[in-house]
């Protein structure tokens, strides 16, 4: 498809967009669904340019990237170190994966009020609760990754008399790189929803907590003001993941 | 799954069980049993020892609390499941069909994905109040997603040849939907729906801890707050093995439906 034919039907796919925003103004204009509820949209951007221009909507904004990025990082650091060390040994597949694999279906946001007990309502808190949740997938996946290295590859590091350092280095790591990135994404989208409830069960001023404050006060235009901010961060985040896929296993196409 | 979409480490339950895999476990749970009874004394407000919590889930179990809490928890995931993964299947075989409708969805599409089902919870708290029906908007709104891309996917992958074959035999667009494009792409739509369900499970329990006021997460947020830890760590120990159990029935009933896929 060339340029032209693509950019007509982004064109034509941000015009249903707008469709779906106009049905949203008439709905809401005609009284159908009561204003409580669902707000209309020139009242969300309203929200949205008043939380950033005399609110604390961008100090929220900050601090819950912040918490985000910085639990992911740590996660997918500690997640792909920890793999790494797993992965290598198959007698550590042996004896520890299986155990990783049985609390993989845990779901994290139940450790909230674990987390909470132990730390109190506090920032450790939160990047604790984001960094523990969004380590199972990259570190799951990064034994995965490298426990699927063709086993060929090992016999010509073999007969090269690589050390182990440079095996894991030029061999293991960029074969299990796709495995290791699409557990990063997973373990993204789990640090968005936890940093969501962290925020909220441990009242700490972010997005998610400011969210929790308008459903409270009953302005229902917050609510869908922070709503579409995290849809934001969700969608850059995941476009940052797809920028460094593209240039990451660039080999793989 | 093969193509596009990575899936994420398959599950290891085909391989067998190894006496090694038990070892680590038991470490793990000697040393927290020193530890809590050399650290942590008896009334603690954020720790408990894995013998007191053995013996709350045990009590818990017996009174019939944690049955009553899992059938709710799990109620509300499988009935949002049916809910959003059966809207995600429809528009996941209409964007898969028409590659037109998909593009023009496009912008729509991406623009509500990404948003973080937590973020929803006071939304549809506002509209709904506290009870399953919140729950059940949340979990539908989840578990849509997955469904509709996986399913798109699926169905756009449809082996040419047979395409190819189709057209030799002149069939209809509609009988090449139904009796080849549709038949081709269920394995996947199957893989598509486990994949959503063990995402329903952890948004269920993940909308009780943070408001709904039953369920396990309720059960679990309500001793920590009245700071019972073992009766709290005795729900997330239940909870761990519910999402195990839940995962492993997912995992069987795919083996079940699609034994013969199992060469591939």
């Amino acid at each position: 498809m060339n340029a032209v034919a693509r950019s007509l039907w982004l064109a034509g796919s941000l015009g249903v967009a707008a469709g779906f925003v106009a049905v949203w103004h008439a709905v809401s204009a005609a009284g159908l669904v009561s204003p409580v509820f669902l707000p209309p949209p020139a009242a969300v951007g309203r929200a949205l340019v008043n939380g950033f221009t005399n609110g604390d909507m961008l100090a929220n904004l900050a601090a819950t990237v912040a918490r985000v990025f910085g639990g992911w990082l740590l996660a997918s650091l500690l997640g792909i170190v920890l793999g790494v060390i797993i992965g290598i040994s198959s007698r550590a597949r042996i004896y520890v994966a299986p155990s990783l694999e049985a609390i993989r279906p845990l779901p994290v946001s139940a450790l909230v009020p674990i987390f909470i007990g132990l730390l109190g309502f506090t920032e450790q808190m939160v990047l604790a609760v984001i960094a523990f949740g969004a380590l199972w997938p990259t570190l799951l996946s990064t034994v995965h990754g490298f426990g699927a290295v063709e086993p060929r590859l090992y016999e010509v590091c073999r007969s090269l008399r690589l050390g182990r350092w440079e095996v894991i280095r030029k061999i293991a790591l960029p074969s299990a790189m796709p495995d290791i990135l699409a557990g990063m994404r997973v373990g993204l989208t789990v640090s968005l929803i936890l940093v969501v409830v962290a925020e909220i069960l441990g009242s700490r001023e972010g997005v998610g907590y400011s969210i929790l404050l308008a459903q409270r006060s009953y302005q229902a235009a917050d609510i869908f003001a922070g709503i579409f901010l995290l849809g934001c961060v969700g969608y850059a985040s995941a476009g940052l993941i797809n920028i460094a896929e593209k240039r990451l296993i660039y080999w793989r196409r | 799954m093969r193509a596009n979409q990575p899936v994420i480490a398959p599950s290891r339950m085909s391989q067998g069980f190894d006496p090694r895999n038990l070892v680590l476990p038991v470490v793990v749970f000697a040393i927290a049993e020193v530890l809590a009874l050399a650290y942590v004394p008896a009334d603690s407000f954020s720790l408990a020892a894995p013998h007191d919590v053995a013996v709350e889930l045990v009590r818990h179990l017996a009174d019939g609390t944690l049955m009553l809490a899992t059938a709710q928890t799990l109620g509300a995931a499988l009935s949002g499941l049916g809910l959003g993964g059966g809207l995600g299947l429809v528009f996941g075989v209409v964007l898969g069909l028409s590659p037109a409708a998909d593009r023009l969805m496009s912008v729509t599409v991406e623009t509500l994905r990404p948003i973080p089902p937590a973020a929803l919870i006071p939304l549809s708290l506002l509209v709904y109040g506290f009870g399953l029906r919140m729950e059940l908007a949340i979990i539908a709104f989840t578990t849509m997603w997955p469904v509709l891309v996986l399913t798109r996917a699926a169905i756009r992958e449809t082996e040419p040849g047979l395409i190819e074959v189709a057209r030799v035999l002149r069939l209809s667009a509609w009988r090449t939907a139904t009796r080849i494009v549709l038949p081709g792409a269920v394995p996947r739509i199957f893989v598509a729906f486990r994949l959503a369900a063990a995402i329903s499970l952890v948004v269920a329990v993940t909308v009780e801890v943070v408001a709904n006021p039953r369920g396990l997460g309720y059960g679990m947020m309500l001793a920590a707050q009245s700071l019972h830890p073992a009766i709290s760590f005795a729900f997330l120990v239940w909870i761990a093995i519910v999402g195990w159990c839940f995962n492993w029935s997912l995992v069987w009933l795919e083996r079940q439906f699609f034994a013969r896929r199992g060469a591939e």
